[in-house]
C-alpha cells in the first residue's frame, strides 16, 4: 500500500509520470494514521468548540472572562491571530508566482488552503465574539427590506468588507490554480471521485487555448490578491488603531499587523510543509532547500517585527503622556508580563538562530521554531488586547482579565476545526500542484542539458 | 455641490447642522456632591438596571449607568477623598458612535448619544472605544425575583443578553416632556422634568436642562469658572460639565 513509504526517503528528482501517481496517491490511499488524526480532530472540535459555544449562546457571553474595561478578550485575539495566519498562504504564493520563483510550486497549494481555512476559523471567532451572533448579518452592507444600512464610518464594517473580499479572492485563486490538477485527478481516479473531479475540473481538456486562459486568469488573481492581503490586515489593525485607547491608538499598527501576519503565516507554512513532507512522503518535492529559503524569509520578518515592536514602545514612551506610560508599565511588568516576555523570546530572540544555515536546513529544528513563532504571535495578539484595555483612562475602572475554561476550550477547538478542514482538503484537492511541479522538472532538465559542455 | 455637501453633513452628524431641537446638558457641582449615592439608586430604579450580585460585582460586571468614582489623595492619615459621579458623557464627538458597525449608537437631534438596543449585535467595540467606561454590557439576561419585577419601570425596556446599554439622560422623561410641550404648542420649560439622578440628589449637585435656552441653569452654570470637562484633552466634547471643588471647600474638608 505504502509504495514510497517503504523506501528510504530519496531526494532524487522524480520522473514526470511519477508526479501524477504520487499526488493522486495522496488522494486515494488513506492510512489508519489519517483516520485516527481525523477522528481525534473531529472529536476535539465537537467537544471543545461546539459544546462550550452552545453553552455560551444559551447562557450569555458572560461565561467568558471579559469584564468592563477589558471588554474584548481572547476571542478577538484569536480572530486577529487566524486572520494573520491566513496571510502568508495566498500572499506568498501570489508574490512568488509574479516574481517567477520556481520553488513555490510544491508548496503553494497547501499554503493557499491554509489561507482559506484560517479565514474560516477567523470568521467563526467573530461569531463567537459578538453578543448576538444571530444578528451578525446586520453588519453586511446590502440593500435589504429593513431599509437599514450599516455604519460606513466603522472600522468593523471595513473589516467585514475586507475579509469577505479576501476570502472570495483567495478561494477563487485557489480554485483557478487547481483546475488542471482536478482534471489530472479525474483522469487518474474511478468511482465517485471521478464524478466529483469531472465537475470540479470544469471540463478541462488541456488545449493550448485553455492553458493560455488559465495562465492569464491565474496571474490576474495573483496581482489582485496582493493588495487585498495587505489591506486586510491593515484594516484589522484599524479596529484597534482608530480608537483612542492607549496601546491601540498607534500609527504603526497597520504595517505592524501586516508584518506580523506574514510572519506568522510563513511560520505556519513551515509547519504544514513539514507534516506534508513527512506523512505524505513528498520528500522528493519538498526539499530542505525550500525550508532554507523560508527560513531566510522568517529571519528578515523577525527582524522587521522586532524593529516595529521597539518603535511601538518608544513612541508611547517619548509621548510622556501619563496614560501611555501607565500602559507601557502594565505591559512590561503587569499581570501579563510573563506572556509578553515569552512573546519577545519566541518571536524576536529564538528566530535569530535562523542566521545559521544549519538551523535552516534542519527540518526538525525548523518545525520547533515555526511552532514557537506562532505561539509567540498568538501571545502578541493577546498582549495587545489584554494589556491595553485594562489600563484605559479612568483609574477607577482599572481591572485585570483572565480567560475562563470556555475561552481556552474554544481556542483548542478552533485549532481542531482548522486541522479537520485541512485534513478534508488534502483528500479532495491535490495538495501539490501537479502541473507546475512538472513544469519545474522540465525546466530543470532543460537547464542541465544546456549546462553540459 | 451644495446639496451633496448638505447630504454628507447630515449623514456625518444626523440632525446636527440643521438645527438642534434641544441640547440636553448635565452639570455636576462637585462642591455640593457628598457622594451619598442617591443618584445611583434612583438611576437603578428608573432605568430597570439589573441587580448583578456580589460575584459579578467583583468580576467588574456591575451595571450602574451612573457610578460614583472615588479617588484618594495623599497617604494615610493625611488623606483626602474626591468624588466623581460618572455617567455617559453624551459626547458631541463620540468615539463610540463612529465604531458601531450597525449604527446602534448614534447622535439624535437633541444632541443625545442614543443606544438602540434592538439594533445592537454586541461587538462591544463602543465600550472598548469609550474613554469614560460608561457603557455596560449585558453578559447574561437579567431576571428579577418576584415581587421585584413589580417595581420595573414600564416606560423603559428590559435589555436581553448580548446587548450594550448606558445612561440615556432618562430619554423616556425627555420624550414625555417633549410630547406634552408639543401638545401645548410650546418648548419644554426648565421645570417640566428632570432626570432621575438630578431629581433625587439631596444636595442639588446635579443640574439637568437645555443649553439652547440661555436662561436655563445649565447654561448659566456652564459659564462658571470652575467648569471643566473630564478628559477634555481627548476632544470628545462631552455634554456633562463638572464644576471643580472650590478653594474654600478644599480647606474645609
Amino acid at each position: 500500500m505504502n509504495r514510497v513509504g517503504n523506501q528510504t526517503p530519496d531526494e532524487t528528482p522524480p520522473k514526470l509520470a511519477d508526479v501524477n501517481r504520487d499526488v493522486i496517491r495522496t488522494l486515494t490511499e488513506t492510512t489508519p494514521l489519517y483516520w485516527w488524526t481525523f477522528g481525534i480532530a473531529v472529536m476535539v472540535a465537537v467537544l471543545c468548540f461546539t459544546l462550550p459555544w452552545a453553552y455560551q449562546l444559551v447562557t450569555g457571553i458572560g461565561v467568558a472572562g471579559m469584564n468592563r474595561p477589558v471588554i474584548w478578550g481572547s476571542y478577538i485575539s484569536c480572530f486577529i491571530f487566524w486572520i494573520g495566519l491566513s496571510h502568508s498562504g495566498t500572499l506568498l504564493s501570489a508574490v512568488l508566482h509574479i516574481t517567477g520563483s520556481q520553488w513555490r510550486k510544491a508548496i503553494y497549494r497547501s499554503a493557499e488552503a491554509m489561507t482559506l481555512f484560517s479565514l474560516v476559523v477567523a470568521v467563526i471567532f467573530v461569531l463567537v465574539h459578538v453578543g448576538r451572533p444571530w444578528f451578525v448579518y446586520w453588519t453586511i452592507p446590502y440593500p435589504n427590506q429593513r431599509e437599514l444600512w450599516p455604519n460606513f464610518r466603522s472600522p468593523l464594517l471595513f473589516d467585514v468588507t475586507a475579509i469577505t473580499t479576501y476570502m472570495t479572492a483567495s478561494a477563487t485563486f485557489l480554485f483557478v490554480g487547481s483546475i488542471p490538477d482536478f482534471a489530472a485527478a479525474r483522469d487518474g481516479t474511478i468511482g465517485w471521485r471521478h464524478s466529483m473531479y469531472r465537475v470540479l475540473s470544469l471540463g478541462w481538456r488541456g488545449t493550448q487555448k485553455e492553458w493560455k486562459h488559465l495562465g492569464w486568469a491565474y496571474t490576474f488573481f495573483a496581482v489582485l490578491v496582493i493588495p487585498l492581503a495587505v489591506s486586510v490586515h491593515s484594516i484589522v489593525s484599524w479596529d484597534l488603531a482608530l480608537s483612542i485607547v492607549p496601546g491601540f491608538h498607534q500609527t504603526i499598527f497597520a504595517p505592524y499587523f501586516v508584518v506580523g501576519a506574514i510572519y506568522s503565516g510563513t511560520a505556519g507554512i513551515v509547519t504544514v510543509m513539514y507534516f506534508l513532507r513527512k506523512y505524505y512522503h513528498l520528500e522528493r518535492y519538498i526539499l530542505p532547500s525550500h525550508f532554507d529559503k523560508l527560513g531566510r524569509l522568517l529571519l528578515v520578518l523577525s527582524l522587521l517585527w522586532t524593529y516595529i515592536n521597539i518603535v511601538e514602545l518608544t513612541t508611547g514612551w517619548f509621548s510622556h503622556h501619563s496614560f501611555e506610560l501607565e500602559f507601557i508599565d502594565y505591559r512590561l511588568t503587569g499581570a501579563w508580563a510573563p506572556i509578553y516576555w515569552s512573546m519577545i523570546a519566541f518571536c524576536a530572540v529564538l528566530p535569530l538562530s535562523l542566521i545559521s544555515s544549519r538551523v535552516r536546513t534542519n527540518l526538525n529544528v525548523m518545525l520547533v521554531l515555526s511552532i514557537f513563532i506562532n505561539a509567540g504571535m498568538l501571545f502578541e495578539r493577546f498582549i495587545i488586547i489584554t494589556t491595553s484595555l485594562p489600563r484605559k483612562y479612568l483609574p477607577n475602572t482599572w481591572a485585570d482579565y483572565a480567560p475562563t475554561w470556555v475561552e481556552y476550550s474554544i481556542m483548542l477547538g478552533s485549532l481542531a476545526i482548522f486541522v479537520t478542514l485541512f485534513l478534508i482538503f488534502v483528500k479532495i484537492v491535490p495538495s501539490m500542484s501537479i502541473y507546475e511541479v512538472k513544469e519545474e522538472l522540465l525546466h530543470n532538465a532543460k537547464h542541465q542539458q544546456e549546462n553540459k559542455p | 455641490m451644495t446639496l451633496l455637501q448638505e447630504k454628507w453633513r447630515a449623514y456625518r452628524t444626523p440632525g446636527y447642522y440643521t438645527k438642534y431641537d434641544y441640547a440636553w446638558r448635565l452639570v455636576v457641582d462637585l462642591d455640593s456632591c457628598t457622594g451619598c449615592g442617591a443618584c445611583v439608586v434612583a438611576c437603578q430604579a428608573e432605568n430597570n438596571l439589573p441587580i448583578v450580585g456580589e460575584r459579578a460585582f467583583q468580576e467588574k460586571r456591575d451595571m450602574k449607568w451612573l457610578r460614583i468614582e472615588r479617588y484618594w489623595e495623599g497617604e494615610y492619615p493625611d488623606i483626602k477623598m474626591r468624588f466623581l459621579p460618572m455617567m455617559c458623557q453624551h459626547c458631541d464627538q463620540a468615539p463610540c458612535e463612529t465604531v458601531c458597525p450597525v449604527a446602534a449608537t448614534y447622535h439624535n437631534q437633541d444632541g443625545l448619544n442614543v443606544q438602540v438596543y434592538n439594533r445592537c449585535v454586541g461587538t462591544r467595540s463602543c465600550a472598548a472605544y469609550c474613554p469614560y467606561e460608561v457603557r455596560y454590557f449585558n453578559w447574561f439576561s437579567a431576571s428579577w425575583e418576584a415581587p421585584l419585577e413589580q417595581q420595573l419601570n414600564p416606560e423603559v425596556s428590559i435589555r436581553e443578553k448580548g446587548v450594550m446599554e448606558k445612561c440615556t439622560f432618562c430619554v423616556q422623561r425627555i420624550r414625555q416632556a417633549k410630547d406634552e410641550a408639543k401638545d401645548e404648542g410650546r418648548r419644554v420649560q426648565e421645570d417640566d422634568f428632570t432626570t432621575a439622578c438630578a431629581q433625587s440628589c439631596p444636595s442639588k449637585a446635579l443640574h439637568f436642562g437645555d443649553a439652547n435656552d440661555p436662561q436655563s441653569a445649565v447654561s448659566q452654570l456652564a459659564k462658571n469658572p470652575r467648569a471643566y470637562h473630564v478628559l477634555s484633552e481627548l476632544n470628545t466634547e462631552p455634554s456633562v460639565t463638572y464644576l471643580a471643588r472650590g478653594k474654600a471647600m478644599e480647606s474645609a474638608s
